[in-house]
C-alpha cells in the first residue's frame, strides 16, 4: 500500500479583509509517496494559500489537515515548526537564503535545528546536496554573490537536507529564465526518480506542469481536475 | 532549544548590522561607565565625610548629662499615688561630671568582643588668657595611645606630635587659637578652669580639624594634666568613647550600656542623624542618575533593535520557513540584545574603571581636610556587580518587547507580500 504523504479534508479559508471571502472551498485531497505533483490556475485561484495550509506555515483554516496518516490541525507553534524542520523541505519564488551566512551555512541551518547528526556529518551532507546540484564550488561564498539561478540550487539543497517527506515549491521557477527554469525541473525530476522524493510544485507555467506525474487544476478556490 | 545555534544566528545577524550594534554598544557603555563613575565618586565623597565625621566621633559614648531627677519624691509618696501630680520649677541636679567606678566600666567593656576599644576622656571649659583677654575654649584631657588608636588624632595635627602630651604640662591647641593668640610651638600658654584654678601649659603641637568652630576652642592634653587643671582624683573622667566593630550596633549597646552602668549614652546615629540623612540622599541621587542612564540606553538599544527586526523580515520568514519555532525567533533577538548589553556592558565597567582612576588623580586640597589629596574614589567590586547585572537586565528587556513582535511575525505575510 502506498502510504499518503499529505491529506485533506473539507479544508476551507477565509479572508477577512476588506471583506469576507472564501478563498479556499472545502478541498479534498491527497498527495501519495513519490508523486511529483504540480498545481496550476490563474492567478487569485487560490493556489499558493493552499500551499501555505499544507505546509503548515497558515493555521487559520477549517477542515482537517493530515501528514504522513497524522492529523496535524490543531498542534502548537512549536510542533508546527518542528514539522517543518523535519517533514517539509521548501523552495520558494524569490530563493530566500539567509544574506547574513555564506552557501553552505545555509544549506546546514536546517540541520543544525533539528540537531539529529553532528556539525561534521550535517557539513558532510550539505557538501554532497551541493556537489549533486553542481554547487559545490560556490559552497563558501555569500548568497549576494551568486546568480538567480545559483540562489533557487542552493534553496533546493537546503530543502533536501533534513531528508524531508515532501518538498514543496512555491513558483520555484517563476523568476528564472528558460534556461536555468529547465534546470531546476530537471533537478525535481531527478529527485522523483532516482530518490523517489515526493515533490508539491505550484506554478503557473504550464510547460512546467506538463513534465510532471500529476497536474492539479485550481479554478475560484476549487480543484476542477 | 538549541542555544549555540540561536546565539551563532543572534551573532551572525548582529554582524551584519555592525555599524548600529556597536552604536547600540556605545550607549550602554556610555550608561554603565557613567554609573560607575558617578556612583564610585559619590561613596567616595561620603566615606570621605563619613570618616570626617567617624573619625572624631565615638560609636558609643558614656557621660553624665545635667538633668533633673527622674523620680522626684512626690511619686514615692501614698498618699498621691493615684493622683496626677504636677511640680514646677524644678532644677537640674547636681550628679557631677565624673562617671562613677569608671576604671571597672573600662575594663569591663574592653573584656566585650562587640567592641573594638575603649578611650578615656576628660572635657573640661576653660579660659585661654592672652595677656588681659580671656579667650573660652574647651581641653580634653585624653589617653593619647588609645586616642591614637580610636580616632587616628595625629592626621589632624600639623605641628608637633601626639606622643609629645605624655610629657607633663603639655598642651596641644587647635589652629584658630593659635593663629588668634600669636603661639607656636613652645610656647607658654595660661588657661584658667571654670573653678578659678590657674596653670601654665607648654604648648607642643597644632591640630587642624577642618571645622573653624573647633579650630578656634578646642585643645588637647593628657588626662592626667586635666585632672590636676581641675584638682581631680586620678580615677576622675567625664566621658568614655566606645567604637564598635558593626556600627549598626550602636543604638541597641548604648541603651544596654546606659541600663547597666547607670549613666547616660549616646550613640553615633542619634547624634548625626543629619549627616546619615545626606548620605542616604547622596546614595540615592547617584543610584538614580545612573539607572536614568541605563533606561536611555536601554531605549537606544529597542529603537536599533525594532528597526532591525524591520530589516530582518525576510531573515525572519526563512527560519521560520525552515523550522524554527516563535520561541526560537524570540530567544534569537534576546541574545541579540544581551550581545550588546553584555559586550556594551563590559566595556562600561572597564571605562568606568578608567574614569575613577582618572578622577582619583585630580588633585584635591583643602585646609579642611589635611589628609586629603586626591578627590576620593570608592573601589567597591559591588558597583561593578551592579552595573553589569544592570546592564544585562536593561538590555533583556529592551530587547524582550521586539523579539515578542518578531515571534509573531506570520512568515506567509511576508512570502506571499513579494
Amino acid at each position: 500500500m502506498i502510504s499518503k504523504v499529505l491529506e485533506t479534508k473539507k479544508l476551507s479559508k477565509f479572508f477577512y479583509d476588506p471583506v469576507k471571502f472564501q478563498v479556499l472551498k472545502e478541498i479534498d485531497m491527497s498527495i501519495s509517496s513519490g508523486e511529483f505533483v504540480s498545481i496550476v490556475g490563474k492567478s487569485g485561484c487560490g493556489k499558493s494559500t493552499l500551499l501555505y495550509l499544507l505546509s503548515t506555515m497558515d493555521t487559520d483554516y477549517e477542515g482537517e489537515l493530515f501528514i504522513n496518516d497524522e492529523l496535524v490541525t490543531g498542534k502548537t507553534d512549536k510542533e508546527f515548526a518542528s514539522i517543518r524542520n523535519e517533514k517539509i523541505g521548501f523552495v520558494f519564488q524569490f530563493h530566500y537564503l539567509l544574506t547574513e551566512y555564506n552557501v553552505l551555512k545555509n544549506v546546514m541551518l536546517p540541520g543544525l535545528k533539528l540537531g539529529k547528526l553532528s556539525e561534521e556529518e550535517i557539513e558532510y551532507h550539505a557538501m554532497e546536496h551541493l556537489r549533486t546540484l553542481d554547487m559545490h564550488e560556490q559552497a563558501l561564498k555569500m548568497p549576494n554573490q551568486l546568480s538567480g539561478g545559483q540562489k533557487q540550487r542552493v534553496a533546493i539543497a537546503r530543502a533536501l537536507i533534513n531528508k524531508p517527506l515532501i518538498i514543496m515549491g512555491d513558483e520555484p521557477t517563476g523568476n528564472l529564465d528558460h534556461k536555468n527554469s529547465n534546470l531546476v525541473f530537471d533537478i525535481f525530476q531527478k529527485l522523483a526518480i532516482e530518490h523517489k522524493q515526493t515533490l508539491l510544485i505550484v506554478t503557473h507555467d504550464n510547460d512546467f506542469a506538463t513534465k510532471t506525474n500529476r497536474i492539479i487544476t485550481m479554478e475560484d478556490g476549487k480543484i476542477i481536475k | 532549544m538549541n542555544f549555540k545555534l540561536i546565539l551563532n544566528i543572534a551573532i551572525h545577524l548582529l554582524r551584519a548590522r555592525l555599524k548600529q550594534s556597536i552604536v547600540a554598544a556605545v550607549g550602554v557603555t556610555f550608561g554603565i561607565a557613567m554609573f560607575i563613575t558617578l556612583v564610585s565618586f559619590m561613596h567616595g565623597l561620603n566615606n570621605m565625610l563619613d570618616e570626617l565625621m567617624l573619625n572624631r566621633t565615638p560609636h558609643v559614648r558614656l557621660y553624665n548629662e545635667i538633668k533633673p531627677t527622674e523620680h522626684q519624691p512626690v511619686f514615692l509618696s501614698e498618699q498621691y499615688k493615684k493622683s496626677v501630680n504636677f511640680i514646677s520649677s524644678i532644677k537640674p541636679k547636681d550628679r557631677g561630671k565624673d562617671i562613677y567606678n569608671s576604671k571597672a566600666i573600662i575594663h569591663y567593656l574592653k573584656q566585650d568582643s562587640r567592641i573594638i576599644d575603649v578611650a578615656p576622656k576628660i572635657t573640661t571649659p576653660v579660659f585661654f588668657n592672652s595677656g588681659t583677654i580671656e579667650i573660652s575654649g574647651v581641653v580634653y584631657g585624653i589617653d593619647a595611645v588609645a586616642e591614637e588608636k580610636l580616632f587616628r588624632l595625629s592626621d589632624y595635627i600639623i605641628e608637633g606630635n601626639i606622643s609629645d602630651l605624655t610629657q607633663n604640662n603639655s598642651i596641644i591647641i587647635g589652629k584658630g587659637l593659635a593663629d588668634k593668640m600669636m603661639l607656636k610651638r613652645g610656647d607658654i600658654l595660661k588657661v584658667t578652669t571654670a573653678k578659678g584654678n590657674l596653670a601654665s601649659l607648654k604648648v607642643v603641637g597644632i591640630t587642624q580639624i577642618g571645622i573653624a568652630e573647633l579650630d578656634n576652642t578646642m585643645s588637647y592634653t593628657s588626662l592626667s594634666t586635666a585632672q590636676k587643671l581641675l584638682g581631680a582624683p586620678k580615677s576622675y573622667i567625664t566621658d568614655i568613647q566606645v567604637k564598635l566593630h558593626d556600627i549598626t550596633m550602636a543604638p541597641a549597646l548604648a541603651k544596654e550600656f546606659s541600663a547597666k552602668f547607670n549613666v547616660d549614652a549616646i550613640d553615633y546615629q542619634t547624634s548625626n542623624s543629619q549627616f546619615e540623612t545626606g548620605s542616604t540622599v547622596r546614595s540615592i541621587i547617584s543610584y538614580a542618575v545612573g539607572i536614568v542612564l541605563l533606561i536611555v540606553a536601554g531605549f537606544g538599544i529597542y529603537n536599533i533593535l525594532n528597526m532591525m527586526i524591520f530589516e530582518k523580515m525576510d531573515s525572519i520568514a526563512i527560519l521560520k520557513a525552515t523550522g524554527f519555532s516563535g520561541n526560537d525567533v524570540k530567544w534569537i533577538f534576546i541574545l541579540l540584545s544581551m550581545v550588546i548589553g553584555a559586550a556594551g556592558g563590559l566595556f562600561g565597567l572597564l571605562f568606568g574603571f578608567i574614569f575613577t582612576s582618572i578622577i582619583d588623580v585630580i588633585p584635591f586640597s583643602t585646609a579642611a581636610l589635611p589628609t586629603i589629596k586626591t578627590y576620593p574614589i570608592d573601589y567597591n567590586s559591588t558597583y561593578y556587580f551592579v552595573g553589569i547585572t544592570f546592564a544585562l537586565s536593561t538590555t533583556f528587556i529592551a530587547g524582550l518587547f521586539p523579539a515578542l513582535k518578531a515571534s509573531k511575525v506570520d512568515p506567509v505575510e511576508i512570502i506571499r507580500g513579494k
